[in-house]
């Protein structure tokens, strides 16, 4: 299998699922989309002894092979590690859904083909080395979260949340596109390795910078970083498989997987540096802090996933700062990166499971709202011992995984010490607090979700069911999580020289050349002297105070403004462009087909005669012209009098029959200027047309004017200039487009050719069935619309509706 | 020739749009039928008008001398496009003005609640 | 409107078969003389429309049971086919072939690809001129 291939074969699969969903009712669909990840990751798997090495692996399907955009799937350590984790966890969540989802109830065709659609975007994601293709991807992630987000489609708050985001997240990742033209222009390459290959060159360009952003811009919106995480929260609308997915475990770390490929690109900036160090640390303390006001499960988990994904993001700032320094102090600084995805993929393991725990509490209870929740932990004691595993985890108590990186976290900001760049040693100490503090709210948090759900007094009065245990099913998912999450605390660096260390050496690849270079390894036990030991016991003393104290602290949210909040902001910004838009269009949107008309000609009037005026482009030549014969003369004065009837004339008969003899003096010049298949088909055409005006004659209105009088005097005025205008405008163009041949004339190809090549002697019809055989082709095609069109107004006549009143004819 | 085409062709758009610019439904039909008529022959005279022998191989006649055939196979395109979409308009408009019974564009216009 | 003006429709029977005639040899001639698929299909449906002024359309439909909907899709599809057909013998879409064949009665006569995408062009121009003809006409 190639592994474009691979990227694709979700997608192709989904074909399959409205198939299925619709003729094998009896089985649920999710048992055949179960093949696809399962297969998937075995496949992905089979690459991990090599890039364990450093072996890297590229195969390329062109796509638009005349712009150079081609899809080249590029796997090494890090997109190998993101792979296996889109894979995996996709096989785990689409087990979950099965028994999540009911298939009597729900669409599961729309449901499964998203899903996939969305798989085989992350993997594009995470594979493309082309930008152009690794964009297409990134929007195609957007769009299919966006779906899944408004799969409950009849809800107003699922619409809402996927349009809030699908707002942010396209926005950014047109932001995103922004700066991969200007890294593709600076760099004359659309490829990252090469892109990476001459990362110096490109960090002297004055342009730099601006790509730098706005491709931050596009991985802060997706990762949720601050200030553009409000759409997380509102993406928990999403069946929760989906948001164990991709609002937890894949999609929201395609920004991170964004900041760690560019990182050999952009790290040499200090702004880099500094923006993706310091938003990280600001959003994981915001998420975290927020995250105890929440009462809904999943809001919880959404401002935790924003706060983790904050950590994970101020890590990766940390590790670039391997690139500023020499010696020693580059391993002090790639520790971070280290820290990084091994934290990447502990909360991968821990949230997943706790997501996974929320939707059975939300399935079997009815309800998400943690007030009403309590005391379950009798009634299901597995999904509280599963709930309970990922809990401590995420607060960074051992024996599990989050405990490792919760640790290595702290040692990496503390390691900010040692940098003195950048004003950096002034400044660092505000890291380890910020650090510190978050991560005492963390503690707070994971308590708080684990234990208001399941101890205390069980309130069944308050639930729409009566509790009980989730089917096993169910909890085969999240139980294989949470068994991860021990798994990885005693065995830590058999993960990390598989996955861990590879990916580390594609992020450093100046301080690493092959994954066994990287010569970390991870402890549970660092000794007394240790200083984030002490750090993480003061976070569990006192969050474990603050989690006691919850009732009395908590009404401190309150008194935070509400509507100044950025939620409220986004609401604005909304608002004013939906009525700045609505009140924009309807200036020139008033409805009457004349003031567009209006609109029409003027640009015409004006585009055609400024362009004329700048490019001095009038010209007349006085010395080609054919000779002026009598009769030229005399169909002339024919044609402007049928014209002038037409105008004048009172009776529709007349004016009919007028148009009829304008257009046989039309025929006749055509007659005059050798022109014999024109001449033909225009008297033809004439008659024919004279027949259908007749043939309507009987439904037609009369010939009313409706600008008679004094008060339409402006009125008729205006239209006259406008006419003129446009009148003296097409006998200056006519007149100087004859006088100046710029361009050779095709036709003398065509006139060379004709016999030789095409076999006919009829030059015209010639053109017409052969040269430019496609324009007759699609003009048969517009007249069989037409007539279609006709067919339909007569024969399908709309009810007419209800309270639709005939309008006086004036 | 040509300059007298030119005056000749704005004379025709001239006409045509201001027809078009009107209230009357019919005569904004029959505008549309002079403005193709008016583009029509502007085609035509951009190619030049001092041809001696019509786009048909003949034995004895020079290349040279053929008439341009590209504006008159364009246009030869556009006299069928626009019998259709004349037929189409005429349609369109006598069904509005059963259905709506007037024939004044500005009494047709949508207003803001029946959009 | 039943019109019983027998000069006139006798007459008509004869001009239409001149017309149709004339059409057909308009058509065939078109490559090499003035004339193709457009003026052809145009002439035909004059005839037709000739027909209808002489009879009305009860009796011209009796006279020609032709779905006319149904010839413009022949039209269209003869000549999508044609232009398609190019494909197959692995030449861009869209080019002709052409060569001389001697045919009893005829001589030596040209076969064009592009004859039958002509005849194409020629069916949907009857088709859609009668169509809607037909459909103004007979619009109550």
């Amino acid at each position: 299998m190639s592994l474009v291939f691979a990227i694709f074969l979700p997608i192709i699969a989904a074909l399959l699922i409205p198939l299925l969903f619709k003729r094998v009712s009896s089985i649920h669909t999710g048992w055949f989309v179960l093949i696809i990840p399962l297969l998937l990751v075995i496949f992905y798997g089979t690459y991990i002894s090599t890039v364990m090495d450093g072996s890297t692996y590229v195969d390329e399907l062109p796509w638009i092979p005349s712009l150079g955009i081609s899809f080249i799937s590029y796997i090494d350590g890090l997109s190998l590690l993101f792979s296996l984790l889109i894979t995996g966890i996709g096989t785990l969540v689409v087990l979950y859904s099965i028994f999540y989802l009911d298939k009597n109830k729900e669409k599961l065709g729309n449901f499964y083909v998203y899903l996939l659609m969305f798989m085989s975007a992350m993997l594009g994601v995470v594979q493309s080395d082309h930008l152009i293709s690794l964009y297409f991807f990134w929007e195609l992630t957007s769009i299919s979260s966006f779906l899944l987000i408004g799969y409950w489609y009849t809800k107003d708050r699922s619409r809402f949340g996927a349009l809030k985001s699908m707002m942010i997240t396209v926005f950014g990742g047109l932001m995103m596109l922004g700066g991969f033209l200007i890294l593709g222009i600076i760099g004359d390459t659309f490829s990252i390795r090469e892109l990476i290959g001459e990362a110096t060159a490109i960090a002297g360009h004055d342009l730099f910078v601006w790509a730098l952003v706005l491709v931050l811009i596009g991985a802060f919106t997706k990762s949720a970083q601050f200030p553009f995480y409000i759409w997380l929260p509102d993406a928990m609308e999403a069946p929760t498989p989906v948001s164990a997915y991709l609002h937890s475990a894949t999609m929201v770390k395609a920004g991170l997987y964004l900041v760690a490929r560019f990182t050999p690109i952009f790290a040499l900036s200090e702004v880099w540096v500094w923006l993706v160090t310091g938003i990280g640390i600001l959003t994981l303390f915001w998420g975290s802090f927020f995250a105890v006001k929440q009462t809904d499960l999943k809001a919880i988990l959404a401002f935790s996933t924003v706060s983790q994904l904050g950590l994970i993001m101020s890590l990766l700032g940390i590790g670039s700062i391997a690139y500023h320094v020499t010696g020693d102090l580059v391993t002090t600084f790639t520790f971070a990166t280290f820290a990084a995805i091994f934290h990447l993929m502990n909360h991968a393991t821990f949230k997943g499971s706790l997501f996974m725990i929320a939707g059975i509490i939300d399935h079997e209870t009815g309800t998400r709202d943690i007030r009403k929740l309590g005391g379950l932990m009798s009634l299901m004691p597995v999904s509280f011992t599963i709930a309970l595993i990922g809990s401590l985890s995420m607060a960074g108590v051992p024996p599990f995984n989050g405990f490792l990186s919760k640790e290595m976290f702290l040692d990496a900001v503390l390691n900010l010490q040692h940098f003195d760049l950048y004003a950096m040693d002034s400044w660092w100490i505000l890291f380890p607090i910020v650090a510190w503090i978050a991560s005492v709210f963390t503690f707070v948090y994971s308590l708080y979700f684990v234990f208001y759900t399941f101890r205390g007094k069980y309130k069944p009065e308050q639930l729409p069911k009566a509790a009980h245990e989730a089917p096993i099913g169910m909890l085969v998912s999240p139980g294989i999580l949470a068994t991860l999450v021990v798994i990885i605390f005693f065995i830590p660096n058999f993960f990390g020289n598989a996955f861990i260390k590879p990916a580390v050496a594609a992020i450093q690849p100046l301080a690493y050349k092959v994954p066994s270079d990287v010569g970390f390894s991870i402890k549970a036990w660092h000794g007394f002297d240790s200083p984030a030991l002490y750090m993480t016991l003061g976070v569990f003393l006192v969050g474990y105070l603050l989690y006691m104290t919850i009732p009395k602290w908590r009404a401190m949210y309150n008194a935070l403004p509400s509507k100044v909040s950025l939620n409220g902001m986004y609401d604005g910004i909304m608002r004013l462009g939906d009525s700045g838009a609505h009140r924009f269009s309807s200036i020139y949107m008033t409805g009457s087909i004349r003031n567009y008309f209006v609109y029409m000609f003027a640009a015409i009037i004006v585009l055609l005669g400024g362009t004329m005026w700048i490019k001095d482009a009038f010209a007349i030549r006085l010395d080609a012209l054919a000779p002026i014969r009598f009769f030229e003369i005399l169909i002339s004065i024919l044609l402007i009098i049928g014209t002038i009837t037409i105008l004048f004339t009172k009776s529709r008969l007349t004016a009919v029959i007028a148009l009829g003899a304008v257009g046989y003096t039309v025929a006749l010049f055509y007659i005059i200027f050798k022109a014999p298949d024109l001449a033909l088909t225009q008297l033809v055409i004439e008659t024919v047309s004279v027949a259908l005006f007749l043939g309507a004659f009987y439904h037609l209105p009369k010939l009313n004017k409706h600008e008679k009088g004094k008060e339409d005097r402006g009125f008729r005025l205006g239209n006259f200039l406008i006419a003129l205008g446009v009148g003296v405008m097409v006998t200056l163009i006519a007149i100087s487009s004859h006088s100046q041949k710029l361009i050779p004339s095709i036709s003398q190809y065509y006139k060379d050719t004709v016999y030789s090549e095409a076999g006919g002697g009829n030059i015209v019809n010639v053109i017409l069935v052969d040269y430019r055989g496609f324009d007759t082709l699609f003009e048969i095609s517009v007249l069989t619309i037409a007539s279609l069109g006709i067919i339909g107004m007569i024969t399908l006549r709309l009810a007419k509706k209800r309270g639709a009143r005939k309008i006086e004819n004036k | 020739m040509e300059i007298l085409m030119s005056i000749l062709i704005g004379f025709l758009f001239m006409a045509a749009v201001y027809l078009i610019l009107s209230r009357s439904l019919l005569r904004i039909i029959i505008g549309t039928g002079l403005l193709s008529h008016g583009t029509h022959l502007l085609l035509l005279t951009m190619g030049g008008l001092g041809g001696k022998a019509a786009p048909v191989l003949t034995e004895g006649v020079t290349v040279k001398d053929y008439v341009d055939p590209l504006p008159q196979a364009l246009i030869l395109t556009a006299i069928v496009i626009s019998f259709g979409v004349t037929a189409f308009s005429l349609v369109l408009a006598y069904r509005t003005y059963k259905e709506l019974g007037t024939d004044n564009m500005d009494l047709m216009k949508g207003t803001e609640d029946n959009d | 409107m039943k019109t019983n003006d027998l000069i006139i429709q006798t007459t008509t029977k004869l001009v239409f078969f001149i017309i149709f005639l004339f059409s057909i040899h308009i058509f065939f001639a078109g490559h090499y003389t003035p004339g193709g698929g457009f003026v052809g299909g145009l002439l035909m449906s004059s005839a037709i429309v000739l027909l209808l002024l002489a009879f009305d359309l009860k009796t011209v439909k009796e006279m020609l049971p032709v779905n006319y909907t149904v010839v413009t899709a022949i039209g269209l599809l003869i000549s999508i086919a044609t232009a398609a057909g190019s494909i197959f013998f692995n030449v861009p879409f869209f080019t002709h072939v052409y060569d001389y064949f001697n045919i009893p009665l005829l001589g030596k006569t040209s076969i064009h690809t592009a004859m039958f995408f002509d005849t194409g062009v020629y069916l949907v121009v009857v088709g859609v001129t009668m169509t809607i003809i037909q459909m103004i006409g007979g619009d109550e």
